[in-house]
């Protein structure tokens, strides 16, 4: 891990910056969001591209759907908690079942927002999307995986989920042979007794409860899953296989969440014992850090629940 | 694939009037047979569409049945999905499918589901359904064609008790906001909602005010006046026109017209047979 810490947001804009400047197809649809989802250089060099639909998020995705039904590749940019809420039919309807083109980015997932309450996290966007039929959700966990993820998206034929985190992280991409590939993981570290599935914001914590574990010596595996939908059920089912206990930890709610999908992969085929860590409830008052904490995705507190499922707390 | 109805449609010079009520008259033949065949339907909200279709697909609209993608069409997105037998009728009459598909309806696995799907069925631009959807949808068309720098147009027929959702009006507020004069919005204003009439219900009128509040040209017409239909849906406006078809629910059979039990209730035989007389067969 590197000590330099990354607001995503700043990466999404440029890379969604650079796209632009390549393809014409590319455009911007927001909520008022401009500053919030980091839209100000994008509307500077390309006004015409940029529909801000104001406080308004039904509108907002089917205005997507639209551009979408021309052949532009809108980027629906808006607080997660809002475009996932607000519009979710129309990005069952519109989106998904119509199969459109839109990506939809989320940004400040989980409880990013912090102090501003349960109104604002947005901890069931996960589960919310991922009932949807036909819809990837990809969460970038750095940087470079921001980056890699953004041309994914406009690549991709279809409609996707982004989850783009204003929390600053650090890379959890070095020495990876690449950063972010649909519908793979990346194991960022190698272990036998207990396997850490994270995403987002929560695998550099893993990757610190890992050496918390070291020191007791119980041997952690890191998985970063940065492609929800589709999962990457090889490298998981490996891990189950390998290493016979499974930890998840997510900056959302368990149930429906990676928590809810890594289960459900497992339930069926290799059952392990598992310890299913995430934001399970409307949080308290307090600050990212704190509420992280308190949730126990802590490096201290997904250490605990590791050497907890393993016997050797 | 051209039909005979398209050639006569628009093969000789522009539809005339009783041309367009002719295809009319024969969208709603085919709406009634189709919807008692499969035992499913919304007649009332076909009947009251029907002239508006037909015009549109008669008169109004620049799209080619035998290449339904054709890049720049006119976008049509009739987003009261539940009337979806009266497009389909429309669509086969035209010709962007076989009329045979019409009798597959709501059977297994056909193209034809409830509510219109644009993977599924040529000529649909998105799938519609829960209501409030097809505006934001037909507003970013309108965008787009504007970006494009094309002068094709958007159209989006709107159900009256539709526009209780409130989807609706953040899109007349941004059409109106853009002064999007390649967009026209049609309301089906019927007056009536599955459950009682929509004054009853949850108010729409003074409807034309509100319309005009919002930016937008409010042209208030006979739904079935086919002359006043073309009329108002291609007159040009500095303004985003809204065009509120005054239209009765069920329209052409007497039995059916203006009764809210009639939203999706399924004619018998002989219901079909008495109708059919009243609509010239």
């Amino acid at each position: 891990m590197s000590a330099v810490l990354t607001d995503c947001r700043v990466p999404f804009a440029e890379e969604l910056i650079a796209l632009a400047h390549a393809d014409e197809r590319i455009v911007a649809v927001c909520n008022d969001s401009v500053s919030s989802s980091n839209l100000g250089e994008f509307r500077s060099l390309f006004p015409d591209r940029m529909f801000n639909v104001g406080i308004a998020e039904q509108n907002m995705v089917g205005v997507a759907a639209g551009l979408a039904n021309a052949g532009f590749i809108p980027f629906v940019c808006a607080a997660s908690p809002f475009l996932t809420g607000r519009a979710t039919e129309q990005i069952k309807a519109d989106v998904a079942y119509s199969r459109a083109n839109v990506k939809l980015v989320g940004m400040s997932p989980g409880v990013s927002y912090g102090e501003l309450g349960p109104t604002h996290h947005s901890i069931e966007d996960i589960a919310w999307m991922r009932a949807l039929d036909g819809l990837p959700i990809v969460t970038p966990a750095d940087e470079q995986q921001t980056r890699e993820a953004v041309k994914w998206a406009a690549a991709y034929e279809g409609g996707a989920f982004l989850r783009i985190g204003r929390f600053k992280v650090p890379s959890v991409s070095d020495g990876q042979s690449r950063a972010f590939a649909f519908g793979a993981s990346n194991l960022v570290r190698d272990g036998s007794d207990v396997t850490i599935i994270a995403s987002g914001v929560t695998v550099s914590r893993a990757l610190a409860a890992a050496e918390l574990l070291a020191d007791q010596s119980i041997s952690a595996r890191v998985l970063n899953i940065s492609s929800i939908v589709p999962l990457d059920r090889d490298a998981i089912l490996r891990a189950a296989q390998e290493t016979g206990a499974i930890v998840v930890a997510e900056e959302s709610v368990s149930r429906g969440g990676l928590g809810g999908a890594v289960a459900e992969l497992l339930a069926e085929s290799i059952p392990v014992p598992m310890r299913l860590l995430g934001v399970n409830s409307f949080a308290p008052t307090g600050s990212v850090e704190f509420l992280l904490d308190h949730f126990g995705l802590s490096a201290e507190g997904i250490a605990a629940a590791s050497g907890d499922l393993v016997g050797r707390a | 694939m051209t039909s005979d109805w398209w050639g006569r449609l628009h093969d000789s010079g522009p539809a005339s009037t009783a041309e367009v009520a002719e295809f009319a008259a024969e969208i709603r033949r085919t709406t009634l047979v189709t919807i008692n065949r499969a035992g499913l339907g919304h007649i009332g909200g076909d009947f009251s569409v029907t002239d508006i279709l037909a015009t549109l697909y008669g008169r109004v609209l620049r799209v080619d049945p035998g290449n339904p993608a054709w890049p720049d069409r006119d976008r049509f997105i009739l987003s009261k999905g539940h009337a979806a037998v009266s497009l389909y009728s429309t669509l086969a009459l035209s010709g962007f499918f076989p009329r045979e598909w019409l009798d597959t309806f709501t059977g297994p696995l056909s193209a034809l589901n409830g509510h219109p799907n644009r993977t599924k069925v040529p000529g649909v631009e998105t799938n519609t359904g829960p209501l409030g959807h097809g505006f934001p949808v037909a507003l970013g068309c309108a965008l787009a064609a504007q970006l494009q720098g094309s002068e094709r147009r958007a159209y989006v027929v709107l159900g009256d008790g539709e526009l209780q959702e409130g989807s609706n009006w953040e899109a007349f507020m941004y059409g109106g906001h853009r002064r999007l004069t390649n967009l026209t919005a049609i309301v089906d204003r019927n007056r009536l909602q599955q459950g009682d009439r929509t004054e009853n219900t949850n108010s729409l009128d003074p409807l034309d005010a509100k319309v005009e509040a919002f930016g937008w040209e409010a042209r208030v017409i006979d739904g079935h006046d086919l002359d006043a239909l073309q009329h108002a849906l291609t007159s040009p406006s500095t303004r985003p026109v809204a065009v509120i078809a005054e239209t009765t629910k069920g329209k052409g059979v007497s039995f059916i017209e203006d009764r809210a039990e009639w939203h999706h209730k399924v004619p018998s035989a002989d219901q079909v047979a008495l109708a059919l007389v009243e609509l010239g067969r």
